[in-house]
């Protein structure tokens, strides 16, 4: 049974998004049934496979029994574990948020739900480049459906350009991967990182071109810039458990970039070692300026959440950057961090946007909402978190950052950076936060109605339960702090030593049949 | 043979990019429908171009086609197609919610 843990992830949404597909759309309450029983069991399966690999030991799966390289592997390391398990969380509390009534505002949301995880948790666990496409498209498509959940024009025009801008990514993957495959023959990952660093001198340019294409393709998905103007439209106008979930897909793009740039372009690469060293430091640091300038100019609460998220992927591809063991066992500290507070606040801010009428959420002096001392509490929670002050989550994160930077030839410009945009970070949300609960005027003399009747005790119980959870999953990860970054050393030390990787893929045992 | 086929790839990756950097939707769809021609040309042609090779073992014949590209360009082309039918859909919608057939929904005289 344990053998076949690795490809549970894969096979329980899938069958889920199948069987939800199956069910009539007027039994709403059994699919919401069936979409959270899924879910949970892939959290329980995450965590049983996070046990299993914390002894450092990498599960490799032969698909259909075909030997490496020539059959398709997943692969369960501590990186793609550690993925699995902060998806299935997040994943959880959007889950619990749109059986609020975002599901049924059109058909099938819970299948596309659910065939997102299958695009997520594949991709985490794939051990081949081809494939790693594949699932990509799955999740692209299934969060394009999702995206455009309920209609409406600005998710359309959002919509369409996010459609466009993936597909063109889509195309370049395809160049790059038919690049390597023409080149080196493999598409194997760890096959890949063999060949790659046995590679003869005169395939070296070609072999760069490759690796710095899938870099354009994963910094589309991670939204870097230049390329993250698809990101603030998108998650702003798409519904909040949608964007509650997308917290987790740029960092989709952070994972292949830490996967493909360890494994195969790493150290050991020989002609192509460290190959996108020289890109993704600076490019980061770009990303976090120009993040930070987006959140400071935004004029909606969705916005400004939208641009955190470049924020925090700046800073995550940053600490990524530094490339030694401490900076990514400083950025897979911060990703789960960055993901679930991300999250919390797309969700947080529905709940604002929701009983601030038909200010929705500009940044407007609008009528004082309905308990405005219960969400001003989670705000400010969320607001401490995003910025980075002590004593949550988010100070930790950035302190493992800062101190990883120490020894980077680059420091002054890494802290400088990172310092002064948490400052203007924690101006905006401030302004944002008083403008929101402070400036909030009584509704006869803005007028404006008051929003919605008053919301029962149990209704506000099942609104911020998802948020508080979020919430939660980052002071865990606080009080925890000791257990979570030997973790994420640990998992820093086996991304840095690809042999073992390479080890367990190539010489698995097949059983013969 | 080589150079027909490169030169087929690279005028319809150049005509790709240049349609899908237009204003209106339709342009933009033909645009990344010839990219992932392009695209599946070039995977197709990684596998090293023959003629009248096999791809599956057979007693008595030295020289074999790589099957491998031929079953990546099969997946591609079904992604590539999945994802033409829903663009189209989308610019449909897009069209019909937007009154105009601008990429970024604005009507430019």
């Amino acid at each position: 049974m344990m053998n076949h843990m690795t490809i549970f992830p894969v096979i329980l949404p899938l069958v889920a998004g199948i069987l939800l597909l199956l069910l009539p759309g007027r039994l709403l309450a059994l699919k919401r049934g069936v979409s959270l029983i899924s879910v949970l069991l892939q959290l329980i399966v995450a965590g049983l496979l996070l046990n299993t690999v914390n002894s450092g030991e990498i599960l490799a799966y032969a698909l259909g029994n075909w030997s490496p390289p020539f059959g398709i592997v997943l692969v369960a390391d501590q990186l793609a574990v550690w993925m699995l398990t902060i998806t299935a969380l997040v994943a959880i509390c959007a889950l619990f948020y749109a059986a609020r009534g975002t599901d049924s505002s059109g058909a099938h949301f819970h299948t596309l739900f659910q065939l997102q995880l299958f695009g997520l948790n594949g991709a985490f666990l794939t051990g081949d480049l081809f494939n790693l496409f594949v699932f990509f498209e799955i999740l692209l498509l299934a969060s394009y459906s999702l995206l455009l959940h309920g209609g409406g024009r600005l998710k359309t025009r959002a919509g369409l350009h996010f459609v466009v801008i993936n597909l063109v990514g889509s195309t370049l993957f395809l160049f790059a991967v038919g690049t390597l495959y023409g080149l080196l023959g493999t598409l194997n990952m760890a096959d890949l990182a063999v060949k790659v660093a046995a590679a003869p001198a005169d395939d070296a340019v070609l072999i760069h071109i490759a690796g710095l294409l899938l870099f354009a393709v994963f910094a589309l998905k991670a939204a870097l810039v230049p390329l993250y103007l698809w990101l603030p439209a998108a998650y702003a106008h798409t519904s909040a458990p949608v964007a509650a979930l997308f917290a987790i897909m740029t960092k989709v793009g952070a994972y292949s970039i830490l996967r493909v740039y360890t494994l195969i372009f790493g150290a050991q690469a020989g002609a192509a070692a460290n190959l996108i060293e020289a890109w993704l430091l600076p490019m980061a640091m770009l990303t976090l300026i120009i993040g930070v300038l987006g959140v400071l100019a935004s004029t909606r609460l969705r916005q400004q959440v939208a641009y955190l998220v470049i924020v925090s992927i700046g800073t995550l591809l940053t600490a990524i950057g530094i490339n030694s063991t401490a900076g990514i066992t400083a950025a897979l500290y911060y990703l789960p961090h960055s993901t679930f507070a991300a999250a919390a606040f797309f969700l947080l801010s529905d709940s604002i946007a929701q009983r601030r009428d038909v200010m929705d959420d500009q940044f407007e002096p609008g009528p004082i909402i309905q308990q405005q001392r219960l969400l001003g509490s989670l705000f400010f929670i969320t607001a401490i978190l995003i910025a980075g002050l002590p004593p949550l989550s988010g100070f930790i994160g950035k302190f493992l950052i800062l101190n990883a930077a120490l020894p980077h030839s680059a420091f002054f410009w890494i802290i400088g950076v990172i310092l002064i945009t948490s400052l203007f970070t924690l101006i905006a949300l401030a302004r944002s936060g008083s403008m929101l609960f402070y400036r909030a005027k009584a509704p006869h003399s803005c007028n404006i109605t008051p929003g919605a009747e008053p919301r029962s005790a149990f209704a506000l119980t099942i609104e911020l339960t998802p948020v508080a959870c979020l919430l939660l999953c980052c002071i865990g990860l606080v009080i925890f702090a000791g257990v979570v970054t030997g973790y994420t050393a640990a998992t820093a030390n086996q991304l840095l030593q690809p042999e073992m990787y390479i080890e367990s893929v190539l010489r698995m045992e097949v059983i013969k049949p | 043979m080589e150079l027909l086929i490169s030169l087929i790839i690279g005028v319809l990756t150049a005509s790709g990019v240049y349609l899908s950097l237009r204003g209106r939707t339709f342009p933009v769809v033909l645009g990344l429908t010839f990219l992932s021609y392009a695209v599946n040309l070039f995977l197709l042609v990684m596998g090293r171009l023959t003629i009248g090779s096999p791809p599956i073992i057979t007693d008595g014949i030295i020289q074999y086609a790589d099957p491998l590209p031929q079953a990546l360009v099969l997946t591609a082309i079904v992604i590539s197609f999945g994802m033409t039918a829903f663009v189209i859909v989308l610019a449909l919608k897009a069209f019909s919610e937007m009154g105009n057939d601008q990429v970024d929904g604005q009507h430019k005289p």
